[in-house]
Order: C-alpha cells, then sequence, then structure tokens
C-alpha cells in the first residue's frame, strides 16, 4: 500500500501529522511520537505578542522590588541562564532537532511585521526544517475592515517568503469571507501550504460571577465537517499543498481529509487522548481501510470528493445545505 | 542586574583578567577575592553583609570557578551560628572556607571564634561592620560587632575603603594561612559595604602568586582524616587547661611580622603598599588623629589639607586592631606628637574608654613605664566616639577633633558628629569647613519604586569606563518598603574619590519625584550656579509657577538653571509604566555635560542592552524608545527675577500633633533627624505608638472611591487592606450631624444592627494604591461587571475631600463591641484596628493579619516580634504603626532578636502570669474590704469573649474606685496591678526566616511547653526582609536567593511538626482564600489555654506578580492544595471529635496554574524547562502525598482518653485571668 504523500516540500511516508501541540514540549514525547512513525514534528507556536508580555511583566516583577529598601538590593534573583523572549522555544526546538529524524516545523504567530519576519529569521537559524505561519489575529477593531485584514496577511506571507528559504505553510482561521480567494492570493504571496482550519480557543463566560471562563476543550469529529467542505472547495483549484487540521479521530475521518484533497492531516486532540502509539493504529488503520476498499495509494485517493468533481460546486454545497435542513425537519 | 552585567564586561570566559580599574561595591570588592580563593562558603543574610552571599551565591551558580579552577560550594545556613558550625566543620576538614557577617550575625559566631582561633586555624571571615542592637535595632554602620570580638583570638583587620576591602581580602588571607591565626577583616557597614568606587581589580593570577601554596598545603595537613587520626576539642582540667591556652603564645607573637611581610609583598606585587598602622600628615605634627574604618579616610584627606596649609596635624590609620602590637603603633606616631585623638566607632558604656582609645592608651603607657617612648613624654590622649549607626563623619567633625586637642585642657572624653546636651560630651562642628575638591557632585532625589538607584548606578560605569572618571556612589534610604525616598550621591573626578561622606555642595541636583518639593529642601545642598533637574509632571511653561516659593528664591539666590521634564508623560508614553529611571539618566547625562551626549546616549544604550537584554529585546526596545525620547521632552526654564510663587512648602510639624510627635518625630519625617540634640530622645528606646497617623504620605496616585449603589457591605475591602486605609463603621444616623457635605454613607443591610448608618471610608493620604482591595470586592455593577463597589481612582482631585470625610470618619464613635454576636470578617472590620498605615509594601500580604490581631484583641494585646520585615514596617522609626484606642489601650510591643523571639514571648506570658497571681491573690486578701461578691466576679470572670473583657475592665473600674478607701497598704499596688485582672492576648509574631530556621529551636521548645501564648507566622516562603533569600519555608520549585536554579527541596512542614506535640493548637490560614476561617482561627487560637500557632499565607513581592492579584493567587494556593487551611485543636478530642480538622476542599485547581501565576515559579520554566517539569512534578507530587497524610491523620481514631493541657503552668495563667 502506497501511503505517501507530498507536504511542505518533504515526501512523507503517510500523511498522518502530529499537529502543533503542546506534546513538543516533552523531548521524550516527541521521540515516542517519531518512534509511532510521526513523518514530521509540528512545534506549537512561538506567540510574540504572548512573549513580550511575559518579558514586560518578568521585567516588571523583577523591578518593582529592586533598591527599594537599603537591606535588599531586590527580592529575586536574576540567573545567568535567565533569558526572556524566544530562546527557550528555540533551545527547544534545537533539543527536537538533535533528538529527531523526521523534518521539524516550526510554528509562529507574530503580532508584529517586524515580529513576523525577525521570529521567522530565528526559527530558520535555528535549524527549523519548515514554518507554519499561524495566522490567529482576532480582529476586534471597528476600524479594520476584511480587506484591510487579508491585505496585512498577504503582506506577512510576503515578508516571511521573502525572509527565510525554508518551506512554508500557513494555517489559516475558518472566518473569510471568500476563503478560496483568499487562499489563491496566499498562494501567490508564498504559502506554498496551507492548513485548514486553526482551532479558536473559546472563552466561555461565568454568569455567576459575571467573568470570562478560560477552558481547553478536545476536538470532535464534528469539528471536521467545515474543514471537509472548505478542502473540497479549494482542492484542485489553488496552487499550493493543503492539510486538514482539527476533528481528525478516526480512520474514516482521515479518509475523507484525503478524499476532499487534502495532502496530509493534522492530529493533536486524538494523540492527546490516546497516546503518541495512536499514530501507528491510525495509520495501519488507514492502510487497511484502503486495502479493503481498493485503494492502492493515497495518491489515487486524494482529491476524488473534491468540488471540482461537481459540475456545479455552488449548487453542490447549496443542495446539500437544504438536504440537511430537510433531513433534521424528518 | 547591573552588577551583572557589568561582571560579563570585566570577566571573559569565567576569568579576571588584569589589574584594571572597575567600579564595585566594598561588599563586592571583599566577596570577589573571599570567593576566588575559597574552596567553601557557608552563608546566611544579615544587612549589610548580603550581598556578599549573594554574590558567591551568583557566581557559584553560573559556574564562576575560584582560581584553582574549582566552584567554590556555597551553602546557606538557618543562621550565623549554624554558618559559623559548618564553616568550622569544613576547616576541620583540611578545606578553605570563608563566610560574611555583620552584627547579630557576628555576635552569634562568637563561640565558635573563640574555637576556631584556639585550634589556630586558617580563616577570614567578612564583616561589614554594623551597629549591634541595643535600644533599638539599627541596619547601618559601626564598629560595635566587631568590638565584641577582639577577646575570641581572631586577629581584626580594617579596611577603610573599597580598594581596601579588595586588597586586604587577599593580604588577610595570606596572613592567615601563614600565620594559622584566624581573621576579622571588616570594613565599614553601607558606608563602605555599599559604596560604588573604583576598585583595581587583582587578577587569578595576581591571586594565584599571591595567596601562599604553603600555606593551604600546611593546612590540609592539619585536616581531620581517619588516614592520619587525630583528636581535637579535648576536655581540659585545671590542671592543664591553663598552660595549654598559653601554648598559644608564639602565634600572636609572629603574626604582626607575618603581616607586615605579607603587605609588603601585597606592594610589590600590585603596587598598592599597606601597614598594620600608617602615618599621614604633617611630618612634625602635634595634634595625632587615631582611627580605623571609612573614617580613617576622612581623617586622612582632611589632614593632608590642613598639613599643606601649615597646621601640624596628621592621623594614624589603624589597620591592624587585633593583635594589637604596641610597638608598631608607637612607631608609627611622629615623635613631634604631643596630643592624640583616639576615635571609636564604637560605644562601651560604663568602661575607662572605648576600646581604641584603651588599647592605644595602654600601649603608651606601657612605653612610658619603660621610657620607651619616642616623643619622650607621654602624649595627653583623648577619646571620642564618632559615626555610631553610621552617623556621618565629616571633614568638619575631623577638624572639630583637632581643634579640641588643640585647647590646654581638651576634653578627656568627647562625642563628635551629635550634640550632647545632656552630658555635654559634644564637640562643636563648624558645618562650614569643607575640602576644596576638584569633583563634581550630583545628588538625585528619587522613589524606591522608580529605578533612580539602578539608573545612576548605571551611570557611575557610564562614566568611569567612558569618561576616564573616576566615580563614586553612595545611596541612602528611608526606612519604609512603599513610597520611600532614595538620595543617591555621585562624585567624579581625575583621581579616585576619597570622600567617604556624604555630599554637602553639589552641582546637580535632580528631583525626581515633584511631590518632594511639598517637603524637602531638596536644594539645600545645591552650589551656587548649579544645575536643577526636575520630573515635573506638567507642560514646561507650567513649571515655574508650580514651585513652591522657597524653591523659586533659591533657584534664583543661587543663580541655578532649572530643567524640565515631564519623565512620567515619556514613560507612559513608551510603556514603561512608572519607571522613569533611563529617562532621568538620559536627562542628566544631556545636560550635565560630562561626556558628548551622543556618546552618552550611546553608552546608556549599551547599558541597557546589558542590563535588559536578558529579558527580552521588548524590555530593551522599550527602553532605548524612553532615552530618544527624554532629549526632545527636555526643557530648559528661564528664571524670573522674582520669585512669584502662591505656593509654600509645608512643615511636617502640625499644631494637633502630640509634643513629643511635634518636636521630635515630625523633624525626623522631614529628614532633619541629624539635628535633634541628645535630651530629645527617650532615655531607654522607648517609643510612642500611634504615630504614624501623623505621616500623611501620598503616596498613591489612584485610591479606592466607594459606590454606594453596589456595595453589599461585606467589608472585604477593609479586611485585605494591609496598610488600614479603608475602613467600615456603623453608627446611629444621628452621629451624621456636621458630616462634610460629600460624605458618604447609606442604610446598614444587615438585621443585626438594622436602622444603624454604614460607611465605607478611605484614608486618602495613608493609603498606597495597591489595589487589594478592589480586587477582593465581589459587588458588581450587573451591567458593566468591572465597574465595582469600590473603584481605583485619581488621587489628587479627590484627596482633600475624602481627607475631610476620612477625619469626620474617625470622630464618629466606634460601635460597642459587646454588640457583635458573631465575629466573622464583616463584624471584624467594625472594630477599630490598632495598626495602621505601615511602611510596609504596597500590597503587603503580611499586615492584614496584624491588623485583624489588633482588631480582635488589641486592647489587650502583648507582641513579640522577631527581627524582619514585620520588626521594620513595625517598629522603624520615625513613627510608629501601632496605635491606641480611645482608652489609650493599645498593643504593647518590643522586638528582642531574629533568632529568639518565641523565648522572648513566652518570657513575657511568665512575667504576666506572675503579675496576675500576684494580683489574684491581692484580691483574695482584699476580698473582706473589698466586698465578696466583687472580688468573686474579679475572680472567677468568664474573659472568654469580648463581653466578658470589657465587664471584667468595669469590675476593675470599680475595683479601683473601691480600692480609693480602702487603708490597707496593699490597696495600693493592687489599684496599680488591677488591670492583670483583664485577660492578655499575648502573640509571638515573626516571619519564617525566623520561624522555620534561625528561631526554630525557640519555638519548638515553646510549642513543647504548655503556656498560653499564640505564635504568629508570617510565611512568605521566604527571607524578605533581607531581599528574598530562600528559608527552609521556600517551596520546591521556587527561586529565591541562594535556590537561583529553583529550591529542590521540599517546604518544611512547620504545622505537622507542632502537631506532633498533640497539646499545642496549630493552624494554617490564607486569609485571600477563606477570610472567616482567618477570623475563626485567630480567635480560637487566642481562646486556647495553651500554646498556638498559626502559621499565615502571606503573598509578598518576592513572589513576583502584582500583588494586587494577591488574594486570588492565596485562593489559588489553598484550591490546589499547595496551601491547605486546617485547624488542629486539641480541644476537641474531648468532644470525641478528631483534632485536625482540613478546611479546605481538597483539590479544586491545578498546582501548575498556582506555580505558573508566580516568577519565582515560572523564572525556572524560562532558564529550565525541563528542570520546571520535574520541579513542578514533584510539587504537585508533594501536594497529593501532603494532603493525603492529612486525610488519614483527620480520620485517625482517637483513643477514648482525652490528651489535656497538663504541665506545671499554674492554674491561674492557663485561665488567663
Amino acid at each position: 500500500m502506497d501511503l505517501s504523500t507530498q507536504y511542505m516540500g518533504f515526501n512523507l511516508p503517510h500523511p498522518l501529522i502530529p499537529g502543533a501541540s503542546p506534546m513538543v514540549d516533552d523531548l521524550d514525547t516527541v521521540r515516542r511520537l517519531e518512534d509511532a512513525g510521526a513523518p514530521m514534528i509540528i512545534m506549537h507556536s512561538i506567540f510574540e505578542e504572548q512573549l513580550v508580555k511575559e518579558e514586560l511583566y518578568v521585567d516588571w516583577t523583577i523591578m518593582q522590588g529592586e533598591y527599594n529598601s537599603g537591606e535588599a538590593s531586590g527580592y529575586l534573583p536574576t540567573p545567568y541562564h535567565f533569558r526572556l523572549g524566544p530562546d527557550t522555544y528555540l533551545k527547544q526546538l534545537q533539543k527536537i532537532k538533535q533528538a529527531v529524524r523526521v523534518p521539524v516545523i516550526a510554528s509562529l504567530n507574530g503580532h508584529t511585521r517586524g515580529g513576523w519576519t525577525a521570529y521567522a529569521k530565528l526559527l530558520q537559524e535555528s535549524g527549523a526544517d519548515g514554518i507554519e505561519l499561524n495566522l490567529y489575529d482576532l480582529i476586534l477593531s471597528i476600524g479594520r475592515d476584511s480587506a484591510d485584514v487579508e491585505r496585512e496577511s498577504l503582506e506577512i506571507i510576503r515578508d516571511v517568503r521573502g525572509t527565510v528559504r525554508l518551506p512554508l505553510a500557513v494555517k489559516l482561521s475558518p472566518f473569510y469571507t471568500s476563503p478560496v480567494h483568499f487562499v489563491a492570493q496566499a498562494a501567490r504571496a508564498g504559502a506554498e501550504n496551507v492548513v485548514i482550519f486553526n482551532r479558536f480557543y473559546q472563552a466561555d463566560i461565568d454568569i455567576e460571577n459575571l467573568t470570562v471562563k478560560r477552558d481547553l476543550k478536545l476536538s470532535t469529529s464534528d469539528e471536521l465537517l467545515p474543514r471537509l467542505k472548505w478542502t473540497a472547495a479549494l482542492s484542485g483549484q489553488v496552487n499550493c499543498h493543503l492539510a486538514i487540521t482539527g476533528g481528525v479521530h478516526s480512520v474514516e475521518d482521515i479518509v475523507k481529509c484525503i478524499m476532499v484533497g487534502a495532502d496530509a492531516v493534522q492530529m493533536v486532540s486524538a494523540l492527546l487522548k490516546h497516546g503518541p502509539d495512536h499514530l501507528t493504529t491510525l495509520r495501519d488503520a488507514l492502510a487497511r481501510w484502503m486495502q479493503a476498499h481498493e485503494y492502492t495509494s493515497v495518491k489515487q485517493m486524494k482529491g476524488c470528493m473534491n468540488m471540482k468533481r461537481s459540475p456545479q460546486p455552488e449548487l453542490f454545497e447549496r443542495g446539500n445545505y437544504i438536504e440537511i435542513l430537510q433531513g433534521w425537519k424528518k | 542586574m547591573w552588577q551583572s552585567a557589568r561582571n560579563d564586561l570585566i570577566i571573559k570566559d569565567g576569568r579576571f583578567m588584569s589589574n584594571m580599574h572597575i567600579t564595585m561595591d566594598g561588599n563586592e570588592a571583599a566577596a570577589s577575592v573571599a570567593y576566588r580563593t575559597t574552596e567553601a562558603a557557608v552563608i546566611y543574610p544579615i544587612t549589610p553583609a548580603s550581598p556578599m552571599g549573594e554574590f558567591f551565591d551568583d557566581w557559584a551558580s553560573r559556574g564562576r570557578t575560584n582560581i584553582w579552577g574549582d566552584v567554590p560550594k556555597i551553602v546557606e545556613m538557618q543562621s550565623e551560628g549554624g554558618a559559623i558550625g559548618a564553616a568550622h566543620g569544613v576547616l576541620q576538614s583540611g578545606a578553605l572556607c570563608t563566610t560574611a557577617t555583620a552584627s547579630q550575625g557576628l555576635l552569634l559566631m562568637i563561640p565558635n571564634l573563640y574555637k576556631i582561633a584556639g585550634e589556630l586555624t586558617s580563616f577570614v571571615i567578612h564583616v561589614a561592620a554594623r551597629s549591634v542592637a541595643t535600644h533599638a535595632l539599627s541596619i547601618f554602620g559601626d564598629h560595635s560587632d566587631v568590638m565584641a570580638c577582639r577577646q575570641t583570638g581572631f586577629a581584626i583587620l580594617a579596611s577603610m575603603n573599597v580598594q581596601e576591602a579588595h586588597d586586604q581580602a587577599a593580604i588577610s588571607l595570606a596572613a592567615t594561612l601563614r600565620s594559622r591565626i584566624p581573621f576579622i577583616h571588616f570594613f565599614d557597614g553601607f558606608r563602605t559595604s555599599h559604596e560604588l568606587n573604583s576598585v583595581a581589580i587583582l587578577s587569578d593570577d595576581q591571586l594565584r602568586t599571591y595567596i601562599p601554596q604553603e600555606g593551604i598545603s600546611a593546612h590540609r595537613q592539619r585536616a581531620l582524616t581517619p588516614d592520619a587520626p587525630v583528636l581535637r576539642g579535648t576536655a581540659q582540667n585545671p590542671d592543664t587547661y591553663f598552660q595549654a591556652r598559653e601554648a598559644i603564645n608564639p602565634f600572636y607573637d609572629h603574626l604582626p611580622n607575618i603581616l607586615v611581610e605579607e603587605m609588603r609583598r601585597f606592594g610589590r606585587l600590585t603596587g598598592r603598599h599597606y601597614q598594620p598602622y600608617e602615618y599621614r600628615g604633617h611630618p612634625q605634627a602635634t595634634r595625632i588623629i587615631m582611627l580605623m574604618g571609612s573614617g580613617a579616610e576622612t581623617t586622612s584627606e582632611t589632614v593632608k589639607v590642613l598639613a599643606a596649609q601649615g597646621e601640624d596635624v596628621g592621623c594614624v590609620i589603624v589597620r591592624m586592631y587585633r593583635p594589637f602590637v604596641a610597638d608598631m603603633l608607637i612607631n608609627a606616631i611622629p615623635v613631634s606628637a604631643q596630643k592624640i585623638a583616639v576615635l571609636d566607632r564604637t560605644k562601651e558604656p560604663g568602661s575607662a574608654g572605648e576600646p581604641l582609645y584603651q588599647d592605644v592608651i595602654t600601649s603608651l603607657a606601657q612605653a612610658s613605664m619603660v621610657n620607651a617612648l619616642p616623643m619622650g613624654v607621654m602624649p595627653t590622649v583623648i577619646g571620642g566616639r564618632y559615626g555610631l549607626s553610621s552617623k556621618e563623619f565629616t571633614p568638619a567633625m575631623v577638624k572639630a577633633v583637632l581643634t579640641e586637642l588643640a585647647k590646654p585642657n581638651p576634653k578627656p572624653r568627647f562625642t563628635v558628629g551629635i550634640t550632647d546636651d545632656v552630658t555635654h560630651l559634644s564637640l562643636p562642628v563648624d558645618d562650614n569647613f569643607d575640602l576644596p575638591t576638584g569633583d563634581s557632585a550630583a545628588v538625585f532625589y528619587g522613589l524606591g519604586a522608580d529605578g533612580t538607584v539602578g539608573a545612576n548606578k548605571n551611570s557611575i560605569k557610564i562614566i568611569g569606563d567612558l569618561a576616564g572618571l573616576h566615580a563614586q556612589g553612595y545611596f541612602v534610604y528611608d526606612s519604609k518598603k512603599s513610597g520611600a525616598m532614595t538620595i543617591s550621591h555621585l562624585r567624579f573626578g581625575k583621581e579616585i574619590v576619597r570622600a567617604p561622606y556624604l555630599i554637602k555642595k553639589a552641582d546637580f541636583i535632580a528631583c525626581h519625584a515633584f511631590e518632594f518639593l511639598k517637603h524637602i529642601d531638596v536644594l539645600e545642598k545645591a552650589a551656587t550656579g548649579g544645575t536643577f533637574l526636575l520630573n515635573a509632571p506638567m507642560e514646561a511653561d507650567q513649571v515655574w509657577d508650580h514651585l513652591p516659593i522657597e524653591i523659586q528664591q533659591t533657584l534664583i539666590e543661587k543663580q541655578m538653571r532649572l530643567f524640565a521634564i515631564d519623565a512620567y508623560s515619556i514613560a507612559r508614553n513608551t510603556g514603561m509604566g512608572r519607571r522613569i529611571n533611563t529617562i532621568m539618566q538620559t536627562a542628566f547625562f544631556a545636560i550635565s555635560g560630562i561626556l558628548p551626549v551622543e556618546q552618552a546616549m550611546t553608552a546608556i544604550k549599551t547599558a541597557i542592552k546589558k542590563t535588559y537584554e536578558k529579558r527580552g529585546e521588548e524590555v530593551v526596545r522599550r527602553n532605548n524608545e524612553a532615552v530618544d525620547q527624554t532629549l526632545v521632552n527636555l526643557h530648559q526654564i528661564p528664571l524670573p527675577a522674582t520669585a512669584t510663587s502662591a505656593i509654600r512648602q509645608e512643615s511636617f510639624a502640625r499644631t494637633d500633633m502630640p509634643e513629643f510627635t511635634r518636636r521630635v518625630q515630625a523633624v525626623m519625617m522631614a529628614g532633619k533627624g541629624d539635628l535633634l540634640p541628645v535630651s530629645a530622645f527617650p532615655v531607654d528606646g522607648t517609643w510612642p505608638t500611634g504615630t504614624s497617623q501623623w505621616e500623611k504620605r501620598n503616596i498613591a496616585t489612584e485610591i479606592p472611591q466607594w459606590d454606594t449603589q453596589f456595595c453589599i457591605q461585606c467589608n472585604k475591602c477593609a479586611f485585605v487592606c494591609p496598610h488600614a486605609a479603608i475602613r467600615a463603621k456603623i453608627y446611629d444616623a444621628g452621629d451624621l450631624k456636621g458630616a462634610p457635605e460629600h460624605f458618604k454613607h447609606v442604610p446598614y443591610k444587615a438585621p443585626d444592627f438594622k436602622g444603624m448608618s454604614y460607611t465605607l471610608q478611605v484614608a486618602p493620604e495613608d493609603c498606597t494604591g495597591c489595589g487589594l482591595c478592589v480586587e477582593v470586592c465581589p459587588a458588581k455593577d450587573k451591567a458593566n461587571p468591572r465597574h465595582k463597589a469600590i473603584n481605583m481612582t485619581l488621587q489628587l482631585p479627590i484627596r482633600e475631600r475624602e481627607r475631610d470625610n476620612f477625619d469626620f470618619f474617625l470622630r464618629i464613635p466606634e460601635l460597642d463591641r459587646t454588640r457583635i454576636t458573631r465575629m466573622d470578617v464583616k463584624s471584624s472590620q467594625f472594630l477599630l484596628p490598632l495598626f495602621e498605615f505601615s511602611g510596609a509594601c504596597a500590597g503587603c500580604g503580611e499586615t492584614p493579619y496584624l491588623k485583624l490581631l489588633t482588631q480582635l484583641f488589641g486592647d489587650r494585646l502583648v507582641i513579640a516580634n522577631a527581627t524582619g520585615c514585620s520588626s521594620i514596617y513595625g517598629a522603624n522609626l520615625p513613627t510608629t504603626p501601632y496605635s491606641k484606642n480611645s482608652d489609650n489601650r493599645g498593643p504593647a510591643w518590643n522586638n528582642s532578636l531574629f533568632e529568639d523571639n518565641a523565648e522572648f514571648g513566652l518570657g513575657i506570658r511568665l512575667g504576666l502570669d506572675q503579675h496576675i497571681l500576684q494580683t489574684r491573690r491581692l484580691v483574695t486578701e482584699l476580698s473582706s474590704v473589698l466586698g465578696t461578691a466583687l472580688a468573686t466576679a474579679l475572680l472567677n470572670a468568664d474573659q472568654s469573649s469580648e463581653k466578658g473583657i470589657i465587664e471584667q475592665r468595669k469590675r476593675v473600674a470599680d475595683l479601683r474606685t473601691a480600692l480609693k478607701t480602702v487603708k490597707d497598704p496593699r490597696a495600693d499596688i493592687l489599684s496599680r496591678m488591677a488591670d492583670y485582672l483583664v485577660r492578655k492576648s499575648v502573640w509571638i509574631v515573626g516571619g519564617d526566616g525566623w520561624a522555620y530556621d534561625i528561631g526554630f529551636g525557640g519555638l519548638d521548645h515553646v510549642l513543647s511547653l504548655p503556656y498560653d501564648v499564640n505564635i504568629l507566622v508570617l510565611d512568605t516562603e521566604v527571607y524578605s526582609n533581607t531581599g528574598g533569600q530562600s528559608s527552609k519555608s521556600t517551596p520546591i520549585g521556587a527561586v529565591a536567593k541562594f535556590a537561583a536554579a529553583g529550591k529542590s527541596t521540599q517546604k518544611k512542614d512547620l504545622g505537622l511538626m507542632a502537631m506532633s506535640y498533640r497539646h499545642a493548637y496549630v493552624a494554617s490560614v490564607a486569609f485571600g482564600a477563606n477570610d472567616n476561617h482567618t477570623v475563626r482561627v485567630f480567635s480560637d487560637a487566642a481562646a486556647y489555654p495553651g500554646p498556638s500557632l498559626i502559621i499565615a499565607y502571606s503573598h509578598c513581592i518576592a513572589h513576583g506578580y502584582d500583588l494586587k492579584f494577591g488574594a486570588g493567587q492565596q485562593k489559588l494556593a489553598v484550591d490546589s492544595g499547595v496551601w491547605p487551611l486546617y485547624h488542629y485543636d486539641p480541644r476537641l478530642i474531648a468532644q470525641g471529635k478528631h483534632p485536625l480538622q482540613i478546611d479546605s476542599s481538597i483539590q479544586r485547581a491545578d498546582v501548575r496554574d498556582y506555580l505558573r501565576n508566580e516568577t519565582r515559579f515560572s523564572m525556572v520554566e524560562k532558564m529550565n524547562p525541563e528542570r520546571f517539569r520535574e520541579l513542578s512534578e514533584a510539587a504537585v507530587r508533594n501536594t497529593a502525598e501532603r494532603l493525603a497524610l492529612y486525610t488519614q491523620l483527620a480520620g485517625f481514631a482517637i483513643p477514648e482518653t482525652p490528651t489535656v493541657v497538663k504541665g506545671d503552668a499554674p492554674a491561674d495563667a492557663r485561665k488567663g485571668s
């Protein structure tokens, strides 16, 4: 069975990739992922904004008591090895690079234009084999319209593409007025790979205490559906490789992803729930499924259900929509 | 931080490279040599020596090696007594060891000093000499600690400046290795230990050449080892001890020559020459001053000038104080000498003279007896005291001593530097006398938190490195931990600055806080034609009119240049918050012209990069941005011809102050305490309470404002307020008569006091603006949850209004305490706090507990307070936060030592118990005349409640009335003692440094006894007062000084240890997690008739987060199980209950969430994520194990026979009545 696929410029033995997650914080887990057959390791994002906030806060906590009294020069030690900023991330990247043989993709969420390129450069210098740009931005300002947001995103992609020579992936949010158009432009701007879609941390509201509750929930297969739809729409229309992330749990999920045109699928929740070895299980299950259904390769299966196969994709979508509504009534 | 950055500059690949000049303070200078020439250092924090230990620890944590290529072992001990014990052991094992200490710390070492010297052990202790506590504690410098060790057999070597502290650290080591006599190497605390000056650094090569290897080999040869076994520490008897003790004499005889030889060798190696006794001055001087320490430098510089003017004066610098070598001393004195003044920086009451004076007299007299005096006749020798507790010692004072010497009959005993109008010992000083100097001088007035001191330290480095100048820096702090004023004194010139005293005339004055102008004469030291830089929060054209007229007048009279900058705006605009350090530093360089502006800007930015780059690029960027913004916002303000301001400076003294406060404390508040004469002071250190109310420091820019509409009257805000600056009161509506127009009040909501009025009032000028109250306020505007029942508001616009309101609030009668039926958080806050407006940090996590203590028991409270934060904010002058109620009753407070507080408190209990016993006996004896009813009621009063206490107070009043007519002589005694019939509550208060470490032995013993004392441990999990050193309470995974990589062992479970006694009441509280629990535990502990221990979670600035979130973080500590709440009440056994009751739910939050919120934990993650993971996993595991253990203990089946308090305490005392 030929499970091989092309993603981020690499020939991967199969399309199942552990997605960006805290799993990479532990070298032991990273090694277990590789042992389980992970064809590449994607690190979670380095968040520029978060790093900056952290820098400022730690600086403030150290400084607040410095030379306040004759008895204390300060209240916290400043150890020699202490360095805020992306240092820890870069060190971990280097450690993972040393620990595994598969490609290591670093992931980046910038906050300023300079930040995007500066961090991308650092990631390249630290040995990353590719960069996943995480365009995770919540636009809350009334003054920024969708055109602005899209233009800025494309500028970021162009900036980073112009700065580093590494393979580039762009991870998108699910919210674009015209996703197909945007992805096509992104591909032109340099996004050779597009990841569909980011899962946003969704804050809940505590109605008793009038506060916001932060809770991280793992995905379910239900979340896969919009991703399938948009991949189906993009596949064959845009000039880039596609990966699906968010809601991939079962072998059936994987098959669907490939059928709508994904070159790769990224999984996090399933692996967090079942452990790294689950990757092996799913890979083997995929091979079995394909065999049972008389597919010989991933390539053969890829895109068989994308919308390009439909003569009027919009109508097809709308028809499905009506079908679903009617079905619900029944 | 600055120090770290600079070390990187001078040390390449971890080595000191060459004989280069760098700027450092005396502590670093001594530590640099001590560290590189030792194999182990055992340390314990004590001001002002703590930085030496911190340097050792810092360098070791970076892997810096000694001159032999090894990283010395650095171990923090539980006390100085422990440190010297461990040092003794290291030395006996044949390894090299050092330590650093001061004051009481050195005194704790004394028993072992005798041993170490008696065993002829090569060893050097570095001492930043500090006052020993007498009538008061003082952290400042004098020689009383060192002088208390002069009899131990240690050699004593004094350094008079930062360079000497460096050099003589090496000389003393060489000498001890060759002589086997151990050394105390000392320099003046603060004046030298904390003075930055230019130091020629001894390179590693130089040290390797200099330190005698054969001495080290010999030291190793003497090691205790089973391979060549010997026995030391024998017990000797009358037959031999004496002779054996005398056998040591030749070593002391040889030492002086060895020291001289080592000083010569040092001179040959470095070009810096020292002598044990060195003369400087006129070659034919007739008047001589002798002294040691930094005062010798002042004296030397003064006599140099005077001798050059032809005055026949000189000085002898005493470096070697023990052994005291008479012939060397005498040979140092010119034969022309006729009169000698010996100055001691210590006081030995009742002696024939202070120690150095006596030694000099003895030496001269001995020489005179055998006609060996080179000067022929015995000179007149007078002795004086100077500089106690870092009192300034200036050239004018040197001149005063020389002037006294010139008199035909100089005072044989005198003091200099103070006005003694009681015993008239002081010499008059001509304040106009000063030394001519080519140095430039600058004085900066800063706020503790604004970074002024750090920036000035950076400036000195820049000046020293780039301008090719030598620089000196010295920093004066006030005694507050929040809103403190710092005064930086900077001198720089072409020669090394030798002026260990404060600047009197400055070419440049900077005032970094506009509000200082209201009270402080910041231009007092300004030279004519000088420059004044002011941080003024207003447009440049508004500045002049906002200056007080006194400042305007001085500016005009002294023809100064005035520059203004709105540094707070720049800081705000560049994201620097209220940190104006780099802004003011840039302005200083821009105006002062020390360096070309461009070069200065580059240097500042280089320094910024060095200092902050480890904290991230954004921090560097913002600082750089602030630098760039400075130049365009710096304005010279033209001076008009006349002063016109309508604003006047205000005096601290107010007519409504008590007489002592006005006459003495107000002077101290104004920073003029030096002017107070001896007669101003109480003779025994006794100080009035209730005086912090007069300071009105106005340090908060924002204060809470009450919105009556949303308030649910829970009083949580008042409860958590660390400074008693937000208060609640219920009162009859009629009391509102005469209320100010804007005084807020609402009907009281709860049924217990229905019909009464309720007010929540802020003390606007005493609030520190920490925001704790707003964070805990549970009442939100439902339409806008960010708006609460109290909200932070700019202080200035509402200051006056709220001041009037607070004054009125205070005048409203207090609630009758007996009317409170249920004591909880809410009701506790209707009780008058008798601890208010302390100098504790904004957001302090300790003081809410103390405030509560005084609310509950303040009128009958005696506090024994261990040294530490709580003793500093509790009793650092000028004013005192413990206060009194309208009956003039309130907490009585004392601090004995750091190490003995539990014992001290026990002693107070024992004394009180005896008074109670005697008083009760007298009541019994006089019962027939008093009436049996009254006597019986007095003796059997139930004082377990507030009501009972107040009824007993009434009976005591009745008793006194009754006694007036009793003719029995015992009546008078009983009348005086009658208040002892009212139960007193003895509380032993201190931090974890005391309870877990240095004072644990005593605490443990007091717990083992049956006496009715209450121990409150304000547990910040770190030595807070000395700057965050690790204690045994520091939790696993937290960084602290001396645990810079994150503590790898668990926090000691003090509560569990105490519970093992089974008769002690033990509880763990965290007010932010469960305030009612805290109130209940305090009440229970006080009521418990035996020893009780409360371990109170106290968030602290050393935890590394914004303390306004302190309560929330406490809750997380409890919810995660890191800080379980419990109480262990032995009385419950009798009720058939388990004595241990766990009072918090088991683990509702993740330990890791708790850890990540505090920089002390998260820093480990930044440094070493894997270590953080290991330590945090251990923390999770330990938490779970501890909770499991408690759960088991709480469910443990109790045997039938109840355990009750037993022991030899008198039954009456146990009842406490």
